[in-house]
């Protein structure tokens, strides 16, 4: 049999995901912690009286807290499994994907378990996110110089 | 010349090696299962009260030892070879239940079918005089083989459906070159790596049918028998997905399988224990024939049966790096000796 | 209604995420990556503002918002300090998000262990 039949009998017999019902899922659940974050963020911003820099900045510091709370507690992985996406794409599922690993391997010591271990899986996001703003920020700069507004 | 030779790849043992003591411990999931009723020892917390899950799966396969040794009333000093398996790297877990154990030690790896690997080398040694007792055995554990091939615990993500769940469990069986026991080793075929380009790690089950299908075919082949010669024809962990694709394969050549075959990681689960396609490791097959197949061996509900557990030989390094996924299968026949 | 609206925007660009679960074989890490250099791409040709503007923190909380602190950060910094700005600026923007992450992380290593799932 070929490679490539066979890649068919495997597509004809494995179960297909359900896509409507995750969807609605990630939908509500993503929602649903945006909608936290932005009461988080005018509490912020009326009760105290940060201004916008500093009212975004305290909303991801307590989404972050929040969720590295559920995750040692072990009710994050079970929103994840519910909601998929939903709890992945939020700022809550960056900061899971951090205190899950530091958790995982605490049992290889707190530097090289714990220390070493903690960017395991949102490592990638920090390299790709903060060397797009470098490369953001040097064309910006070769625009503005060039435009001699510098 | 080979004198116990069958075909391409099967091997016969004359002296037909017989099964002493079996005994299986699994976790707390395991043990809530359909087949919860035929374990040795259901271990309610599976950290077992260690500092970490590889001590506890450690500990899981030290007690599965334990329980075979005293079972035949034999203690470790006694028996003449050690064959164990797992899937963590370099099969530490073997080597350090070996390390207790002190019984001489030869690791086996054939990924979730290194079970039956063991016991077809320890029927070799048995069955050629060179050991008059072999112990073998084979564990996982969900959350060390978690770690070492997914992510971590507390990772909130999806499975697809067609993933697996690995087992938590030891299994161990002693063979020896007494006679007048029940069950014992007839033939054991050496499967070869069959590979049809399956890169999901997601769905084990495809990567694996292929494996299963060709020591299948050639096992009949090599023995002139037909399925029909068998009560039950058992793969290890090819899952819901897995088994359908291994149906399918056989039916095409005209092989039909019907009821008398079955799959480990599908007995081991109920549907509501939310595993998709079914449990897996190296542990799946292991505690189900130190469970449930032996017991019913032993009953006589079954005469013959094929053991043919199946396991994927990539590591987590092979897979990033793009290759695909290659199968392994190993059958040896269990029969009830008159 | 910015309630209201921050609930739409936030699920809709998890929507997409579950989308890309759904329909490639990307893992979430992956997932995680590529929606923080889409929301810098975006903040860049100057989409993601209007979306920040309509969304609020349906468009800061998802990781694209994180792209758009980091993308805004290294501009603003560019324009204070020039080139030097554009190393500075993302990561100091980001700075408290990332300190945030570590801290609480390590904070939970020590006080809680993974647990089996059932």
């Amino acid at each position: 049999m070929q490679q490539k039949e066979y890649e068919k009998l495997v597509k004809a017999k494995s179960p297909k995901s359900k896509v409507i019902l995750p969807l609605i899922k990630a939908f509500f659940v993503g929602g649903a912690i945006c909608t936290l974050g932005q009461g988080i963020r005018e509490i912020g911003e009326k009760c105290l009286s940060l201004d916008e820099q500093a009212a975004g900045c305290f909303t991801s510091v307590c989404l972050i807290f929040l969720s590295a709370l559920f995750t040692g507690l072990g009710l994050y992985d079970e929103l994840g499994k519910f909601a998929g996406a939903g709890s992945i794409v939020p700022i809550t599922g960056f900061a899971n994907s951090v205190v899950s690993p530091a958790m995982e391997f605490k049992r290889e010591g707190y530097v090289m378990g714990v220390g070493a271990k903690m960017f395991n899986v949102a490592g990638p996001v920090l390299v790709y996110g903060i060397s797009a703003s470098v490369l953001y920020g040097v064309i910006y700069w070769l625009v503005l110089l060039i435009g001699g507004k510098l | 010349m080979m004198l116990n030779h069958l075909g391409k790849q099967t091997l016969v043992f004359p002296s037909r090696p017989s099964v002493l003591s079996y005994a299986s411990v699994v976790g707390p999931k395991e043990g809530e299962g359909p087949l919860g009723n035929f374990f040795d020892e259901i271990v309610p917390d599976d950290l077992m009260g260690q500092d970490s899950f590889e001590k506890a799966e450690l500990k899981m396969l030290e007690d599965a030892c334990d329980r075979t040794l005293s079972k035949a009333k034999k203690l470790a000093c006694d028996v003449d070879v050690y064959l164990g398996g797992d899937l963590l790297n370099q099969i530490v877990s073997s080597a350090y239940a070996a390390r207790g154990l002190g019984i001489p030690y030869l690791g086996v790896y054939g990924a979730c079918s290194s079970m039956a690997q063991a016991m077809l080398l320890g029927a070799v040694l048995v069955d050629g005089g060179y050991a008059d007792t072999a112990l073998c055995s084979a564990v996982s554990h969900f959350s060390t083989a978690e770690r070492q091939y997914r992510f971590p615990l507390e990772l909130g993500s999806q499975r697809p459906p067609s993933s697996q769940w690995t087992v938590t469990g030891a299994g161990a069986v002693l063979l020896g070159c007494e006679k007048g026991l029940p069950v014992g080793i007839t033939h054991a075929t050496i499967g070869s790596v069959w590979d049809m380009g399956q890169k999901d790690i997601n769905n084990m089950g495809a990567a694996m049918a292929p494996a299963a299908h060709e020591t299948l075919k050639a096992h009949l082949l090599d023995t002139g028998r037909d399925v029909t010669d068998y009560d039950l024809i058992v793969s290890g962990d090819l899952g819901k997905v897995g088994s359908s694709i291994l149906r399918e394969l056989c039916e095409r050549e005209g092989l039909y399988l019907g009821a008398r075959y079955i799959d480990c990681g599908c007995e081991i689960f109920g549907d509501d224990q939310g595993v998709f396609s079914g449990g897996s490791g190296a542990g799946c097959s292991a505690v189900t024939l130190c469970g449930w197949l032996f017991s019913r061996l032993l009953s006589g509900d079954l005469r013959r049966i094929l053991f043919m557990p199946t396991g994927a030989l990539m590591s987590v390094t092979t897979s990033q790096q793009g290759e695909s996924i290659p199968g392994i299968a190993h059958a040896v026949t269990l029969e009830v000796i008159p | 209604m910015i309630y209201f609206r921050a609930f739409l925007v936030g699920g809709l660009i998890c929507v997409t995420g579950q989308l890309l679960l759904l329909f490639t074989d990307m893992t979430s890490a992956r997932i995680l990556v590529l929606f923080v250099t889409l929301g810098v791409l975006l903040t860049v040709v100057g989409l993601y503002q209007p979306l920040v503007d309509f969304g609020g923190a349906g468009a800061t909380v998802p990781l694209t918002g994180f792209g758009y602190l980091l993308a805004e950060g290294a501009k603003k910094a560019v324009e204070e300090e020039g080139v030097l700005g554009a190393l500075t600026g993302g990561a100091a923007a980001a700075s408290g998000g990332i300190s945030a992450a570590i801290v609480f992380g390590y904070l939970a290593s020590l006080l809680f262990s993974s647990k089996t799932k059932q």
